[in-house]
């Protein structure tokens, strides 16, 4: 039974992404060749490099550009996802409280998330113009898109608004699917707003809360297009490890790019597993706890 | 849940088959492509899109003229590194889908070294017409790879009522007559608000340009004939050090966040002098529809250097035959199409695109239209390629790194060049 | 007051939301020439960056009626799938579930651009260049990870009393979700498909490098294809205006189907 409904969803990611992973962790192995032979044309083949795509990586200037990647990735992702949440949680408590209108604002926190990112990197580009709106309205002069610390400024702004609404909205249907009796008893036993949200709303949406917090760190990990179209490629301060394996796989150094590719994996699965052993996310865990309560 | 670890094994068990079989072909060598160029039937134009629907015009000429071997474009993204990419891709899965490419120039070497263009018989393509600089471009080590279809080249754009204002009669020729004639203008009311100077210097493919234009204006380069990197000479000191001076003195203070068209939009404002920038601004800032301020306001003429006229670097695109395309001699015979001086006309014409024909720069008709094509001619005549060299994007991700430090003031100029030297002897060993 | 405030808060929400969006709005609606103005309303206003989205050889209605079959096929494919994954896992005990979950979501953990060429060596081989299947099996394979988890949790959330509850009244295992989680988790299962949704419907990067006929494009690689006139200038008013175009028809179906859907289905459970 369990099998037949897992294996159509495994299937497919073992098609789309399983395949392209391993194709990949192969690649990393790999060196292409990149020397030129009499003639002036590159010589062709691939070389068996074992890990040397790995350590390399670690070497010289590269280490640098890695370590310098490696904290704006962790950067962005500390930042912006608290932002997100805040902002988010924010957002779905005040639709839930609403007593008309909702149904209007709710689509309209749409607008941002469903914005092509390509689009919405080419607004908040010209929004960061040296003579854009953002520069108009605090009425200083700020270079938010030459490569500085204002950049970074930048991207979590355009970032933070593209993505609260998505956990706004996953926390909003998790609250709307509490029955109302919950918060009812609560308030007959006189509990106050912000007891009610603590001790009863909160343990209620908490594994929505978990999913849409967690999915939104592994997409930040992996954030590329926002800072390339907003700043730009190559640039220090906006520099994401998506983007230095983007840039190895455009100078045609898969296995380096497969390389880093394999790291970023790694320090995501790290701190996924981390957030869910710290935070409790463990779903099955609860549910298989629920089980037993049940059968007894 | 026996029935999980079966079906658990059985996807591993096609993952590894799928792996397998996607692995395997990577070490073919790919065979030399064939120097005869034989074939005809349909063919694909792989290109940006077409930006005025006269393309679409050209094409529909030529299918009409051959049913059989009718063409069909392939649209690619505005953004040349995504151009770039995805005919890279298609080279990789060796696609027949791409058979004529349209080329920026820098990337023939990269493309040619690795076996991704057909070599073009020289015998067959009459490139006399054509201004030698640009044909230049579509070379790799003395073979043909690509026939030049348009070209590009920076110009000086000067505000010529603000000089008249100044009495000064004709545009500055090396660096220190435009600083003089900036001084003396910036003295007058009308000078008050303006800015001097303005080449691109963001960390983009600009930067890159803007220090070639520098470094060749005080008689330096960034590789020597021989393929070796020069950049710790003084000369290519002097280059950058103009830079970064006119960076912190001459320029906009937001100049760092100005790209091409930032540019354009500070000139338009009327609020720069002299500005090194592409012909396509000419037509735009002579709008008089009111988003110009400068129109009928300015002239062009030759990048300025140290004790002389400066070197203007050489843009434009190249048409080339994939690889791995079929009907390579159709393919042939349409690229000879579209570069030949009648399609290169219309097309001028119809986008203002800069043609590789010499003899079009002197035609009355087009002089007229577009004022400043002697000036272009010159400039282009006397221009000259970006490093050439196979691994192009490492080479230009390079020297913008060193030189938005040096222009910045992050590093020290000489301390930016010495690691900027070794960076480039590395990436360019085996050349 | 408690009124005022809430409205306050609403207020607060939709600006923040909507500011920014104001502003493309209002760049899609100046006049090119009038492209680099700061003002804060366009004078004149103009509909040409919207004509030019539609007009020439962009083929723009196309391209949108590609990405509503791309997404559209997709959302379905997903909500499927993904509803009975999620069941099994939220209900129904079995080994190896954690390692299955971790699976899952394991698939989201590599950046895409290193998932290309692999992909596009295995579409070519078997001749799935130019189809719609081969926008639509990629977005499924992005989309489920986080519909999986998502309706996991959702479903996870609702007591299992209730179904049980059901089963004793006679109703099958089948029936009881039917009857009683599906509905329940009705606002779960509505904002996963328009999480899915938008996500296939902004997909850019497989849509780009597997289809070569204009015929076969979405609307994101369309407007990737916007020119200027002579390759420098950018076509900002133009880009902005396909924001806008890609983005309101979203938001207005999301307007009629959760009226319709969601209003409907919880009505009819949660008393």
């Amino acid at each position: 039974m369990a099998a037949l409904l897992l294996s159509p969803t495994l299937l497919v990611l073992a098609l789309v992404v399983g395949y392209p992973v391993l194709a990949g962790l192969r690649e990393s192995l790999y060196a292409r060749g990149s020397g030129l032979d009499a003639d002036g044309f590159v010589v062709q083949g691939n070389r068996f490099v074992g890990l040397d795509n790995y350590t390399s990586i670690f070497e010289g200037d590269r280490a640098d550009a890695f370590w310098n990647a490696f904290t704006n990735t962790t950067f962005f992702t500390l930042t912006t996802v608290a932002l997100e949440t805040l902002i988010g949680v924010g957002m779905a408590l005040i639709m839930q409280q609403a007593f008309r209108g909702r149904a209007l604002v709710r689509a309209s926190i749409l607008v941002p998330w469903a914005i092509p990112t390509a689009i919405s990197g080419l607004l908040w580009r010209w929004i960061f113009q040296a003579d854009g709106a953002a520069n108009a309205v605090i009425g200083h002069q700020v270079l938010w898109t030459a490569d500085g610390f204002p950049a970074k400024l930048a991207v979590i702004i355009a970032e933070v608004w593209k993505t609260s609404p998505f956990i706004g909205l996953l926390v909003l249907a998790g609250l709307q699917m509490i029955p109302r009796e919950v918060h009812e008893a609560a308030r007959v036993d006189g509990a106050s707003v912000w007891q009610r949200f603590v001790y009863v709303t909160l343990p209620l949406i908490k594994p929505a809360l978990l999913v849409a917090v967690l999915f939104r760190m592994l997409d930040v990990l992996r954030m590329f297009d926002l800072p390339a179209v907003l700043v730009g490629v190559n640039q220090k301060s906006v520099e994401t490890l998506t983007m230095l394996a983007w840039f190895e796989a455009t100078n045609l150094r898969y296995g380096s790019a497969a390389a880093y590719a394999t790291i970023l994996f790694a320090y995501i699965a790290l701190i996924a597993y981390l957030f869910v052993k710290l935070l409790g996310a463990d779903i099955i865990g609860e549910a298989r706890r629920t089980r037993k309560a049940a059968k007894r | 849940m026996r029935r999980t670890i079966t079906a658990g094994a059985l996807t591993c068990l096609a993952l590894a088959a799928l792996t397998a079989c996607g692995g395997g072909d990577d070490k073919k060598d790919s065979a030399a492509p064939s120097a005869a160029l034989d074939g005809r039937g349909p063919v694909t134009f792989v290109t940006g899109k077409d930006r005025s629907g006269n393309l679409q015009k050209q094409i529909d000429g030529w299918n009409s003229a051959h049913p059989k071997e009718q063409v069909r474009v392939v649209e690619l993204p505005d953004e040349p590194n995504d151009q770039r990419q995805q005919m890279i891709q298609n080279a990789q899965t060796k696609s027949d889908a791409y058979g004529v490419l349209n080329l920026d120039v820098v990337w023939t070497a990269e493309f040619a070294a690795n076996r991704w263009l057909t070599p073009l018989p020289k015998d067959q393509v009459d490139l006399s017409k054509m201004l030698p600089a640009t044909v230049t471009t579509g070379q790799y080590r003395d073979n043909l790879y690509a026939v030049p279809s348009t070209s590009d080249a920076g110009m000086l754009y000067y505000r010529k009522d603000l000089l008249d204002k100044a009495g000064i009669s004709a545009p500055p020729k090396t660096y220190a007559e435009m600083w003089a004639d900036c001084d003396k203008v910036k003295a007058l009311p009308e000078g008050k608000g303006v800015d001097c100077y303005f080449t691109e210097v963001n960390k983009t493919e600009s930067l890159t340009i803007s220090a070639v234009e520098a470094i060749e204006a005080q008689g330096g380069s960034i590789l020597d004939a021989s393929g070796k990197p020069t950049v710790n000479t003084p000369q290519a000191k002097a280059g950058i050090e103009f830079l970064a001076g006119a960076r912190k003195d001459r320029m906009p203070k937001e100049a760092v966040t100005l790209d091409t068209e930032g540019g354009r939009r500070y000139f338009q404002g009327g609020k720069l002098l002299f500005q090194r920038q592409w012909p396509y601004q000419y037509a735009m800032a002579n709008a008089t529809d009111g988003s110009s301020k400068v129109a009928g306001k300015f002239a062009v003429a030759p990048l300025p250097g140290q004790n002389g006229p400066g070197v203007a670097n050489l843009g434009g695109h190249n048409l080339a035959i994939s690889a791995f395309a079929k009907n390579k001699a159709t393919a042939l015979d349409f690229i000879k199409y579209l570069t030949g001086e009648q399609a290169q006309r219309a097309n001028l014409m119809a986008t203002s695109q800069a043609p590789t024909v010499a003899s079009l720069y002197d035609d009355p008709e087009l002089t007229k239209k577009f004022p400043y094509l002697p000036v272009l001619k010159q400039a282009i005549s006397t221009a000259k390629p970006r490093p050439v060299v196979v691994k192009y994007g490492d080479v230009t991700a390079a020297i913008q790194g060193s030189v938005y430090d040096a222009v910045n003031g992050g590093k020290p100029v000489d301390q930016a060049l010495t690691d900027l030297q070794g960076k480039l002897t590395t990436l360019t060993a085996g050349q | 007051m408690k009124r005022a405030l809430s409205y306050l808060g609403l207020a607060a929400v939709a600006v923040y939301c909507l500011a920014p969006f104001y502003w493309m709005v209002a760049s899609a609606l100046r006049r090119p020439q009038d492209q680099f103005d700061n003002s804060p309303v366009p004078s004149p206003v103009s509909t040409e960056n919207f004509r030019a989205v539609f007009g020439g050889h962009n083929d723009f209605g196309r391209a949108l009626l590609n990405s509503i079959v791309v997404a559209g096929v997709t959302t379905v494919f997903t909500l499927v799938v993904g509803v009975f994954t999620a069941y099994a896992l939220a209900r129904l005990d079995f080994r190896f579930k954690n390692a299955v979950l971790g699976l899952v979501i394991g698939t989201t953990m590599f950046p895409g651009v290193s998932q290309l060429v692999p992909l596009l060596k295995l579409f070519t081989d078997i001749g799935w260049i130019n189809t719609y299947q081969a926008m639509i099996v990629p977005s499924l394979g992005f989309a489920l990870p986080l519909s999986v988890w998502l309706l996991t949790a959702f479903f996870r959330q609702l007591p299992f009393e209730l179904e049980q509850a059901a089963m004793v009244d006679g109703c099958t295992r089948g029936q009881a979700f039917r009857k009683i989680i599906v509905p329940l988790a009705a606002p779960g299962v509505f904002t996963t498909a328009i999480l899915t949704f938008i996500a296939a419907w902004n997909e850019f990067l497989i849509a780009l490098s597997m289809v070569n006929r204009k015929e076969m494009q979405t609307a994101t690689v369309a407007i990737s294809k916007f020119t200027g006139v002579s390759g420098f200038d950018q076509p900002f008013g133009t880009q902005m205006a396909a924001g806008v175009i890609v983005t309101v028809p979203l938001i207005i179906v999301v307007l009629v189907f959760q009226r319709r859907i969601v209003a409907g289905l919880t009505a009819g459970s949660v008393k």
